[in-house]
């Protein structure tokens, strides 16, 4: 028979006191991991529980998805347009004219719309300011709120509680609208863009020029905001910016063109439709088209690596430089929701919409569609994290000289290969359009940042040299001459 | 005596100046040479283009008020010969003193020399931009000069040290001396400033 | 029909996030490219040397904690050679061995102050700063645990340090060492191969060797134009002769070599905090000097390799206890004279660079 021992076995011994503030602060401060694991047993058995309660529920759902319980009817959670369209009959039914159903349906879109992109633009300052502080080794808010999270709230507050300050000079009129009208379009793009089968607010037939189009208000509405502000700094930002944008929305359109060759339709629906039947990505057919959208998206939304429209160490503030208060907090807002739509769009016509390969009959597909938004939203803050920005000559160089023909050029490429498939049928054909299309990607980007002389010199020797003997001008010299 | 210790001896520099530019030495001292204020550009000139001296960089200027008089300290470094040379010039004139500028021979001398004209008053000719540095256009006086008077008319020194003979006064209070008048020539911008296109 | 242009004004003014403190420049723009510039500086200004006229020189060791605010330790340094040499006091091992250490320490962190915020002016959002501050973060607390203070330490005293370091300084100490020359190789890793950074940064504010000579300028910056010129090696004080480290040399004289320059430099203060810490000695940490010390008639100037370029103290005593000329010579200041040759013809954002690698406190400018 073991005896038991002696004492019962302790927790290992705490480390001794560390000596400075700051690693001790390190290792006393609270963390969720922390907190998790320290929490009392009734709140862990309570925690189990709705664990296990939950996927009793997700089962639930798996055997109606199954049973094919739910196609059809309004109850279908996985697609919100099927209750919407019931309601259109129902409406149109009770015979009292046939605007009602119209307003109604869309009232309904529009309020979905705007508070879903609302409710997202308060827990994303949150996600980006904890985010942009996790890659930057320190916290991000955490005193307003449990973790912080009523953060946002609390800016918003204080935003509106501002003094409404128009500086001197400046255009009364004209100062008043920027936010407004930079406002506008950021709602109107979200218009088109697929949540489910039979669920986009504003299906039209040619939703991607649509999206072009709109988008490109909004560089009128920040170049009225710097030219309005009666200053230097907002002027300044105001045509490095309309310089910019103009320069990129060519390397959006034509990579958007590519698509539209490809799948053969404008219409959004139609294009994740394509990538559904075809269980294949767009982004991974035309990387290229991808990164090209995804970075001029950069540039027309002013965020690093392309946010020289408000680079802060120059110019303080760029085009809103005299914004204060909540025409302040809309500037903000709409960059923050033009990260987010531009997710929207990059998920749409890049990462397959709302599809993830038969994924969307189980989960709803509106699910998916925002899981691929933070996904390309966290890259966006990953970037805004990492980079320095360019300079605009640069920015305007890359854009011209290297983005615009090389757009061009794949999309010739796309064009060959879309009328291929068009009238070709072989079972792998995609598969070999897609290692064509890598291939050519590569050979291109290397020989034409080579043309346009991107290619640094690897040979040139970077680091300094390292010497024990002073010396001046002589010295210089004898140095420089025996390095070369 | 605390020479540093790459510091040349004075007198040598002396002799070589002596022989150089004749006229131009006006004393010789362990550490330093001085020299005429008239001839302190040529003799620096000539210390930087000598081979044996090779004084390429001017590592401090600066100006001391000895009451009556006005010092200016040139330190000279030779980076390849790693010796430092030191050299000074008197500037007897106590109302509106002048020298002529380092600048055509040492660039660094740009703001050093217009720190010294901002707070004890000494011209330099032939400075590109000189203007205050530190002080504002229209300041009135010199403050590091030994007249300019501190707070309660205090002159600047110390008479005795703190906790020691607490009988005597540590802080020379003499108001017998007023400050300076304010200076006439005072600008808002580098002389060509090139910010309006209408000037 | 004839167009014409005007240039105009933008002020760069005393508050905005990428001058270096109080610090305003007036640049006249046509469109982008700068046409000319001003410098005005005098925010700061303390008449810090007309005080210093009516304290002891052992008053006056605070002073230079406040005028090079982000290397207090290496301004205490070099008043106290300067009196030292005047009065002509002794200094023990010991504290010329401690002295070395916490000028080394003070070192790193004012690089990393330096090189995060020109990495910030390029436009990094902080990132590399906040990572480079975690190292600083330890070393202030290395120093308030020495003489109590972060910033403005005060901790040199004519004849040795002020106090001895306590106990736990010293495995805190080997800690911070061991771990920093993997840090330090983590922030070169990030940077030095960055396009982005390297767009920036290579080809701007180029200065020739030539020109930084005749320019007076000291530090990182002449050493990034190829000169290799160190204080610590011309004119060795402290132990800095017995001890054994390379100087860092850049090839072209542009914001990236002197960017290299100051990482090199951060990886030299490691060893040479290393071999010091090997060799220390044990021993008094600094000489009983007279209370009332009045050094005799005459003149110095005594100089240190700040972080910065050389800082040098030109003191004139007339044999009463405080100095009758007390001058620093501010390497910030005198970095300055080439900034307007060097902005005039460029771009903004280059110039905004190129102020961030010359690295400059206003705090030491203006005095």
């Amino acid at each position: 028979m073991t005896t038991a021992p002696a004492s019962p076995p302790r927790r290992p011994e705490a480390p001794p006191a560390l000596a400075t503030p700051m690693a001790r602060q390190i290792r006393e401060a609270p963390t969720l991991r922390g907190m998790l694991t320290r929490a009392p047993a009734p709140v862990k058995v309570a925690g189990a529980l709705a664990g296990l309660l939950f996927f009793a529920a997700n089962a639930a759902i798996g055997y109606l998805v199954i049973d094919g319980r739910l196609d059809g009817h309004w109850y279908d959670f996985r697609d919100l347009g099927v209750a919407v369209g019931e309601l259109r009959v129902w409406l149109d039914d009770r015979g009292l004219g046939p605007w009602l159903s119209y307003w109604v349906t869309a009232l309904i879109g529009a309020v979905g719309i705007l508070s879903f992109v609302g409710g997202v633009l308060l827990i994303g300052t949150w996600i980006e300011r904890r985010l942009l502080a996790k890659f930057q080794i320190r916290r991000g808010p955490n005193r307003v709120g449990p973790f912080g999270l009523l953060q946002p709230l609390a800016d918003a507050i204080k935003l509106v509680q501002k003094e409404v300050l128009i500086p001197r000079g400046a255009d009364r009129i004209l100062f008043y609208l920027p936010p407004v009208l930079v406002f506008i379009p950021a709602m109107l793009a979200w218009g088109p863009v697929p949540w489910a089968p039979t669920m986009s607010y504003l299906d039209i037939n040619v939703g991607l020029v649509y999206v072009i189009a709109i988008s490109s208000l909004s560089v009128l509405a920040i170049f009225i905001a710097g030219w309005s502000s009666n200053n230097h700094y907002a002027l300044l930002g105001a045509m490095r910016t309309v310089a910019m944008m103009i320069s990129y929305e060519i390397p959006v359109s034509i990579s958007l063109l590519s698509v539209a060759l490809f799948t053969g339709s404008l219409k959004l629906s139609a294009i994740v439709g394509w990538q559904s039947d075809h269980t294949m990505w767009l982004g991974l057919i035309m990387p290229f088209a991808l990164f090209t959208f995804f970075f001029s998206s950069t540039a027309e939304i002013n965020r690093t690596p392309n946010d020289i429209a408000e680079a802060e160490s120059e110019i303080v503030a760029g085009f809103h430089t005299e914004y204060s208060g909540m025409k302040a907090g809309l500037f903000l807002a709409v960059e923050l929701g033009n990260a987010l739509l531009i997710g929207a769009l990059a998920a749409t016509f890049f990462l397959g919409g709302y599809t993830f390969f038969g994924l969307e009959q189980w989960i709803p597909p509106y699910l998916i569609l925002a899981v691929k938004i933070s996904a390309v939203y966290f890259l966006f803050v990953w970037l805004r994290g990492t980079l320095p920005r360019f300079r605009l000559d640069q920015l305007m160089g890359y854009a011209w000289k290297f983005l615009i023909p090389l757009s061009i050029a794949f999309m010739g490429v796309s064009a060959v290969e879309a009328s291929i498939l068009a009238r070709v049928d072989l079972p792998g054909l995609l598969l070999i359009v897609l290692v064509v299309n890598a291939a050519l990607t590569v050979v291109f980007v290397r020989l034409w940042a080579r043309v346009v002389g991107y290619e640094a010199p690897r040979d040139e020797v970077t680091m300094p040299a390292l010497t024990t003997s002073v010396g001046g001008l002589r010295a210089a010299q004898r140095l420089r001459g025996g390095a070369s | 005596m605390p020479a540093g210790p790459t510091q040349l001896s004075g007198r040598r520099v002396a002799a070589a100046l002596a022989a150089a530019l004749p006229s131009a030495v006006v004393a010789e001292h362990d550490e330093w040479v001085e020299v005429r204020p008239e001839r302190i550009v040529d003799a620096l000139r000539w210390l930087h283009d000598a081979p044996d001296f090779d004084a390429a960089q001017l590592s401090n200027c600066c100006g001391v008020d000895r009451h009556d008089r006005f010092e200016v300290v040139y330190h000279l470094q030779s980076l390849d010969l790693n010796q430092q040379i030191v050299v000074k010039t008197t500037v007897a004139d106590h109302e509106r003193p002048s020298l002529p500028s380092a600048y055509a021979v040492y660039k660094g001398a740009l703001l050093q020399e217009r720190e010294i004209y901002d707070l004890m008053g000494i011209q330099f000719a032939g400075h590109p931009d000189l203007r205050r540095l530190f002080l504002w256009e229209g300041f009135p006086g010199y403050p590091l000069r030994k007249d300019f008077l501190g707070l309660g008319d205090t002159t600047p020194g110390l008479a005795r040290f703190p906790f020691e003979n607490k009988a005597q006064p540590d802080r020379i209070i003499n108001p017998g001396l007023r400050p300076a008048t304010p200076d006439p020539a005072s600008q808002e911008a580098p002389p060509g400033w090139r910010g309006d296109a209408r000037a | 029909m004839t167009t014409s242009s005007e240039p105009y004004v933008l002020n760069i003014g005393p508050q905005h996030p990428s001058t270096h403190g109080v610090f305003r420049l007036r640049v006249a723009m046509d469109g982008e490219t700068i046409v000319d510039m001003d410098m005005i500086v005098g925010y700061l200004h303390r008449s810090m040397e007309k005080l210093a006229e009516e304290r002891t020189y052992t008053q006056n060791i605070p002073f230079t904690d406040r005028a090079d605010y982000l290397a207090a330790m290496s301004g205490n340094l070099g008043l106290c050679l300067a009196v030292e040499r005047l009065a002509g006091v002794e200094v023990p091992e010991r504290a010329d061995y401690l002295r070395v250490i916490f000028a080394e320490l003070q070192r790193i962190a004012s690089h990393a102050m330096a090189n995060g915020t020109l990495v910030s002016d390029a436009g990094a959002w902080q990132t590399p700063l906040l990572y480079m501050f975690r190292e600083r973060e330890k070393i202030l607390d290395l120093f308030e645990m020495t003489c109590g203070a972060r910033l403005t330490t005060n901790y040199m005293r004519i004849g040795g340090v002020a106090f001895e370091p306590p106990p736990e300084f010293w495995p805190a100490l080997r800690e911070l060492v061991d771990e920093l020359p993997d840090r330090i190789d983590e922030y070169a890793e990030l940077l030095t191969d960055n396009e982005i950074f390297l767009a920036r940064t290579r080809g701007v504010g180029v200065i020739s060797a030539e020109d930084a000579i005749n320019g007076s300028l000291t530090g990182p910056a002449l050493r990034g134009s190829g000169v290799p010129w160190d204080l610590r090696k011309a004119e060795p004080y402290a132990v800095y002769d017995r001890l054994d480290f390379e100087i860092p040399v850049g090839r072209r004289g542009d914001v990236y070599d002197r960017f290299m320059v100051r990482l090199e430099e951060t990886k030299q203060s490691t060893r040479l905090i290393r071999q010091a810490m090997a060799e220390i000695p044990e021993g008094p940490h600094k000489t009983q000097i007279p209370l009332a010390l009045r050094p005799e008639p005459g003149e110095v100037y005594g100089r240190v390799e700040s972080p910065r370029g050389e800082l040098g103290y030109y003191l004139v005593s007339d044999g009463s206890p405080a100095p009758y000329r007390f001058h620093i010579r501010a390497p910030s200041l005198i970095n300055l004279s080439l900034l307007r040759a060097l902005a005039i013809g460029s771009p903004l954002p280059d110039a905004v660079v190129t102020l961030g690698s010359i690295d400059i406190v206003v705090g030491e400018i203006d005095r």
